[in-house]
């Protein structure tokens, strides 16, 4: 693995994404539905009524002011808070698979074990979310983490463990990204370099819902503001 | 490598690294059971009587202390909410990280037993038998350990709140694990039928408990 060119993220994010061995479902063929999704909150709602529907390669970009709703509408759809009222749906997928497992989540936390090296930290979500089906080179490689692999992870800085979160995204072949602020603490050629990785993502069929008050270059096909419901 | 394995081995892993749980286990249970002495004076044959019960009731605090990091650590950062997402269902995955609380607890506390036995008078014959009965018992207490270790989730000083949740839970174990090694110490009667209700109520945590596990943790997630 040669040492990465920033100015070329697409190129190598594209051979990443195509050297994968096993895709699970093909994730050009998996689409996302809400319809009339509601969100409770220690009995306050923060949203109801919310329906979008994402066709393979299309992105969802989710803004609204702090608390309005948008991690806790990142969390419904990895299937971590439950559903006030409404319905998701990933038509497309196979039947078998829940909707949690064509998910990644990447949010605030960073998931990484300070005690655990970059290397281990990533093998092991390499062989627990995908059987080991994906290159770990290839996963270390893609945020270009591959020169920390023997380091602790605690012993990196804020944007490194962004990056190693943000790894785990090509840690296993998943059709569904839902990225909570991904941008937070990363430099300005790592967020081009993750702006590229969402595109080509997109570009495979994969369908992302991110939620960022970062001007991004992907081209977002929706567009979902929360928390303007109380002002209308 | 499969996912359960991995979970496994990283879970393991990690408590060798992070070193604490390992060796303050160890440490309590070896203080415990050395102030016994100072506090009941130097009678030999009273020491031996009572040896079975101080060491079952020594392991059991001492593997208390480590149980809050069965899941607190992953909840803390973040790992918790990808385990979830995995492809093993959420009590397999609480499954395997109890049985990895017991591999780094349950088995060194057992094994390191006879030492502390030795320093109760405990006679040597009934050794081999402790050991056993530890191993055959801790699986439960890891286990159930679980239960509260994912009841407690987001608390502050959950540990103490988790001991008074489990400890009451731990008295049949206790109970029988005390009767099948003082079976073989002051008699009468066969150590073996207590020692297959200890290995009746392993295998009953190992296939319940979980359940109740992940049941807690969905709940914790929210």
């Amino acid at each position: 693995m040669t040492r990465r060119d920033a100015s070329e993220p697409l190129n190598e994010a594209n051979r990443l994404y195509f050297k994968r061995k096993d895709p699970m479902p093909s994730p050009s063929s998996v689409s996302l539905e809400a319809s009339a999704i509601a969100c409770e909150r220690g009995q306050r709602m923060l949203f109801e009524g919310l329906s979008f529907a994402l066709a393979p390669g299309e992105a969802l970009l989710v803004r609204g002011p702090n608390g309005a709703g948008k991690t806790s509408l990142l969390r419904q759809l990895a299937g971590l808070l439950p559903l006030a009222a409404g319905t998701l749906s990933a038509p497309g997928a196979d039947d078998d698979t829940p909707l949690s497992e064509l998910c990644h989540y990447v949010g605030h936390l960073n998931a990484a074990k300070s005690a655990l090296t970059v290397e281990e930290n990533l093998a092991f979500w390499v062989d627990f979310l995908g059987d080991g089906a994906v290159d770990l080179d290839g996963a270390l490689g893609s945020f270009g983490l591959e020169d920390l692999a023997n380091l602790p992870a605690g012993l990196l800085s804020a944007g490194q463990k962004r990056k190693l979160a943000l790894s785990r995204l090509f840690a296993a072949s998943r059709p569904i990204w839902l990225l909570d602020e991904p941008s937070v603490s990363l430099d300005t050629a790592a967020v081009k370099h993750l702006d590229a990785a969402i595109r080509a993502h997109l570009k495979g069929g994969g369908i992302a819902v991110v939620s960022t008050h970062v001007p991004l270059k992907t081209k977002f096909a929706h567009q979902l503001t929360l928390g303007l419901e109380e002002a209308a | 490598m499969n996912a359960s394995l991995a979970l496994l081995v990283r879970d393991v892993r990690l408590a060798w690294r992070e070193g604490g749980a390992i060796s303050v286990a160890l440490g309590f249970y070896l203080v415990v059971v050395a102030i016994t002495p100072f506090g009941l004076g130097p009678d030999l044959n009273l020491l031996a009587r009572i040896a079975p019960g101080m060491l079952w009731v020594a392991l059991l605090l001492a593997a208390l202390l480590s149980a809050d990091r069965i899941f607190h650590n992953d909840y803390e950062d973040g790992t918790l909410d990808v385990l979830t997402s995995g492809p093993l269902p959420l009590p397999l995955v609480a499954g395997i990280k109890a049985l990895a609380h017991w591999i780094t607890t349950g088995v060194p506390l057992a094994l390191l037993a006879p030492v502390l036995g030795l320093l109760l008078n405990l006679p040597l014959d009934a050794m081999p038998l402790l050991v056993l009965a530890m191993l055959a018992g801790t699986p439960a207490v890891s286990f159930i350990a679980g239960i509260g270790a994912s009841l407690t989730l987001g608390l502050r000083r959950s540990g103490l709140l988790l001991a008074l949740l489990v400890l009451p839970l731990y008295v049949p174990i206790l109970i029988f694990g005390v009767s099948t090694v003082s079976a073989a110490v002051v008699g009468p009667g066969s150590p073996w039928p207590p020692f297959l209700m200890l290995c009746a109520l392993s295998l009953a945590s190992i296939v319940l408990a979980p359940f109740a596990a992940a049941a807690a943790l969905r709940t914790a997630l929210r």
